[in-house]
């Protein structure tokens, strides 16, 4: 008995210790409520001087205007709207106190002014939270806003940071801030430096805004850093020019590098290859569909199940072309680039009249959505994954031509087809099956594509263009001739653009194409020999 | 023996053309002199129709010219065509003058609505009609004189040459969607009002054009017979079907093949600015690829090297066309599609090939000298 009276009278001793914590924080929430707003802008200064974070839900129902005092005896509350009155909570707990009447609590006035202090005391209260997501979005917002009354609190934050990403986050922040401050010129000229290494527009115009007054040895810091980031975004941009022309040059790629196999080795000028792009396309709103319908669960792998059945689907029709069509045309390019292009418009209408004219929805995976940054450029998944996928292709390709017997047999072919022949190879048995290789690819490519494009029966029309202009650039019969004229071509085609607009920056590529097949007409990696003029 | 048999096929293409004359005469005469009751009088929708199909069967004439005595395959005729349809075009656009929606008499209503201070300076002179029909045959044969300059002179034949013209008829699609080109963009040009003072919506007129349409034809056909009949033209039936040797005998195979290309790029062009005033409108899918390969089925299916199949391949395609995209609009490509797989296939020389073929086997007579249709198969 003595000692549980002796711990209830320590735990007395202790209680005012620690109501005298939460009365400090509850005292001055209790004061807000006033009608005097400098008081209470001054008020929230002192919240925020605390340090508390479990002040933050009662200055944001402030901010919102949830902020309620009870009429009976002037307490503070946040307010929530009940079916009938009003809910009461506890402004540092948020607990559930009691439900009044609409008559019997009155709304604690705020205004913008008021506002805009609430907002930089909740950054100054969030830097010092436990999450750093938190933490860091509030060294964000303050950078954004910067505010010379939160440098005492960001140094306070900076003295407790442990996190180097969040640190330097808050470094820049506390710069922003001290640039807005009245302090002295060396302390500002330093923060000029933290901003140049951070670089970027905003922060550029930050240092644009800088009063005219400025002394002149800030006034020079700035300019320098000006220059000095403008030089790096210039160097950013060409990035991301070269990113997106690679991007775009790896969509080429990827249609033509089918068209390279058909065309390039086998010579057979194949109008359908953008329809066999259009049903690798196809393939994949099949599949997706199928999965969704079945078994909703594995729709991040619809594309590791579409790339294979792509293949074989458009392989398939590519056989079926070659032994029924082409085969009867060898040697005359002419009336092969007729017959396909009639394949060509079938197919599209087969496509039509089964699928319907309209553009049919073909989702991006989970592991393809979103985007990442890198400095000041923007890189998206599905692009990303879209360049390493064509870089796989094309390696994969030039392992089956050097490394496998039908690669052997394929490049004998074409070399000397008599004498492979006599060598005992099935030449027609090669031609079908690098046709269906070719036309496989092109359905692969439709994978990709209708990743980043409309899958509609107008698909395959809108690369096949493109795609010869690729292989007659890079130079036929050869597939570091396409990697080079698509990436090229692609990159060549996104640093056009902004001076020319897209439609004539592909116009003028086309032009320089037409000219550059006069200086060169076999393309950029010609083949030579006899062989090449028959 | 070889005389007889030239002017065997001499008289071939003086009734072909006799008939065609002919008919259209009929066909104009019956719309503007019968009455409407009448169950032989040509209701006027047939003769826009017909009008058309003459322009399209000048076209493939211009294709058959180059491909079937040349043997360049252009993919891209459908853009000379366009161009001269254009500069027709311009020209009926200056005619509308103050009677467009905006009533601006100097600025054609496009113009207005996208608030263009003043005309541009290639509009100025379409104003004028001799102008325009100059323009009409210079603008195309210039561009394929440039262009066959270049592909011509560095030697690009064969499936290259055809890629490369489908890649300019392309990059001038891009070019005139553009809406600030000043064509028009999207919408190209249209709502005509009339031609050298004659009102477009009438009858008259369009018989009228029916007959320009098929006197450009006739003119087209005779000009295509004489140079392929001539000296220059077995030059150029050397070149299709031996090019390298031609070279090795000293012709200057490049000047040839660029004289016929321009020639039938003009020809292109005329046909484009008569089938304008009568479809009532040009704009820029006419440079689509798919327009300009095509018209080379239409050769293909007709038989190429034979100007008359060129002609009867035209029409009866384009007949077959508007059969099907009226009843049947769906099947109407499967058709073409198919027409483009069978023509290559069965019907290497087309219908007149193979219409003589038969005639051939049913008489068992072979004239020894009478001239190889379509260029000798590939060795």
């Amino acid at each position: 008995m003595a000692r549980f009276l002796a711990l209830l009278f320590a735990l007395c001793l202790c209680l005012p210790a620690i109501e005298a914590r939460a009365d400090d924080l509850t005292g001055l929430i209790e004061q807000l409520n006033t009608d005097d707003y400098a008081e209470k802008e001054a008020i929230v200064a002192k919240i925020a001087a605390t340090g508390d974070a479990r002040a933050a839900g009662a200055l944001t129902a402030f901010r919102d205007g949830d902020l309620y005092s009870r009429k009976s005896d002037g307490k503070v509350f946040i307010a929530r709207k009940a079916e009938s009155g009003r809910d009461l909570l506890d402004p540092i707990t948020g607990e559930f106190v009691e439900n009044v009447g609409s008559r019997d609590a009155r709304r604690i006035g705020v205004n913008n002014n008021l506002r805009r202090a609430i907002d930089s005391a909740l950054g100054a209260l969030t830097l010092l939270a436990k999450d750093p997501k938190v933490r860091r979005a509030a060294a964000a917002s303050l950078f954004g806003s910067p505010d010379p009354e939160a440098i005492a609190s960001l140094d306070q934050a900076i003295a407790n940071e442990r996190d180097e990403a969040i640190l330097e986050a808050m470094m820049q922040a506390r710069a922003a801030s001290v640039l807005r401050s009245d302090l002295d010129t060396a302390t500002k000229v330093e923060a000029v430096r933290i901003l140049a290494e951070k670089g970027g527009r905003d922060v550029m115009s930050m240092l644009k805004r800088l009063p005219a007054d400025a002394p002149p040895e800030l006034r020079q810091a700035a300019v320098a850093a000006i220059g000095d980031i403008k030089d790096r975004l210039a160097l950013w941009a060409t990035a991301q020019n070269i990113y997106y022309g690679i991007s775009l040059g790896s969509v080429l790629l990827m249609a033509a590098i089918g068209l390279a196999i058909t065309f390039g080795v086998m010579g057979v000028i194949n109008m359908a290859h953008g329809e066999m792009v259009m049903l690798g396309a196809y393939t994949t709103f099949v599949v997706q569909e199928v999965i969704r319908n079945h078994a909703p669960g594995l729709f991040d792998g619809s594309l590791a199940l579409a790339i294979p059945l792509a293949f074989l689907v458009s392989g398939a029709v590519g056989v079926a072309i070659e032994r029924g069509i082409i085969r009867y045309l060898y040697g005359r390019p002419l009336e092969t680039l007729l017959a396909t292009w009639g394949v060509s418009l079938v197919l599209q209408q087969a496509v039509r009249t089964i699928f319907g004219p309209t553009n049919q929805e073909v989702g991006n995976p989970s592991f393809m959505s979103g985007a990442v940054e890198i400095g000041a450029m923007t890189m998206t998944y599905n692009r990303i994954w879209i360049i390493c996928f064509a870089f796989v292709v094309l390696a994969a390709l030039m392992l089956v031509l050097r490394g496998t017997p039908l690669g052997l047999q394929m490049r004998a072919v074409t070399q000397n087809r008599r004498m492979a022949g006599a060598m005992g190879i099935r030449t027609d048995w090669v031609d079908a099956m690098t046709f269906g290789l070719g036309s496989g690819i092109a359905g692969i490519a439709g994978v990709a594509l209708s990743q980043i494009d409309n899958v509609s029966p107008n698909l395959g029309q809108s690369y096949i263009v493109d795609s010869f202009m690729v292989v007659v650039f890079g130079g036929v019969g050869n597939l570091w001739g396409t990697l080079v004229g698509a990436l090229t071509l692609g990159i060549a085609n996104k640093f056009l653009e902004p001076f020319a607009g897209a439609v004539l920056a592909k116009i003028l590529i086309l032009v320089f194409i037409i000219l550059f097949i006069q200086k060169r007409p076999r393309g950029l990696f010609a083949l030579k020999g006899r062989a090449v003029e028959s | 023996m070889k005389g007889f048999v030239f002017r065997a096929f001499d008289r071939g293409g003086m009734i072909f053309l006799g008939i065609l004359l002919g008919v259209i005469l009929l066909l104009g005469l019956s719309n503007q002199l019968l009455p409407a009751s009448s169950p032989l009088h040509a209701p006027t929708y047939m003769v826009s129709l017909v009008g058309k199909y003459l322009t399209y069967a000048l076209l493939a004439l211009s294709v058959d010219l180059i491909w079937g005595y040349c043997g360049i395959l252009s993919l891209g005729h459908g853009a000379f065509f366009a161009l001269g349809g254009y500069a027709m075009g311009m020209h009926l656009m200056r005619q509308i003058g103050d009677r467009g929606v905006y009533g601006n008499p100097d600025l054609p209503d496009f113009m207005v609505f996208l608030n263009y201070d003043g005309l541009p300076w290639y509009w100025y002179g379409f104003d004028m009609f001799w102008f325009a029909m100059a323009m009409v045959v210079l603008v195309p044969g210039a561009l394929a004189f440039v262009f066959g300059w270049f592909a011509f002179r560095s030697r690009v034949t064969g499936v290259y040459l055809s890629i490369i013209t489908q890649a300019m008829t392309f990059a001038l699609m891009l070019a005139f969607f553009r809406n600030n080109m000043g064509f028009g963009g999207n919408n190209g040009l249209t709502d005509f009002k009339d031609i050298l003072g004659f009102d477009l919506q009438s009858d008259a007129t369009r018989v009228g054009l029916l007959f320009a349409s098929a006197a450009a034809l006739a003119l087209g056909f005779l000009i295509c017979k004489s140079v392929t009949r001539s000296k220059y033209g077995k030059v150029i039936a050397a070149v299709r079907d031996a090019e390298a040797r031609t070279r090795f005998l000293g012709y200057r195979v490049d000047r040839y093949k660029l004289a016929v290309f321009t020639l039938s790029a003009c020809m292109a062009g005329v046909a484009g600015a008569l089938y304008v005033p009568q479809v009532g409108i040009i704009n820029p899918s006419e440079f689509a690829p798919a327009v300009s390969i095509e018209i080379v089925v239409w050769v293909a299916v007709g038989g190429r090297g034979t100007l008359y199949g060129a002609v009867i391949g035209a029409i009866l395609v384009n007949y077959a066309k508007t059969y099907f995209t009226g009843t049947l609009p769906d099947v109407w490509l499967f058709a073409l599609g198919g027409l483009f797989i069978g023509a290559t296939l069965f019907l290497p020389k087309g219908l007149v090939g193979a219409a003589r073929a038969l005639w051939e086997r049913r008489t068992g007579r072979r004239d020894p000298g009478k001239p190889a249709l379509g260029p000798a198969p590939a060795e």
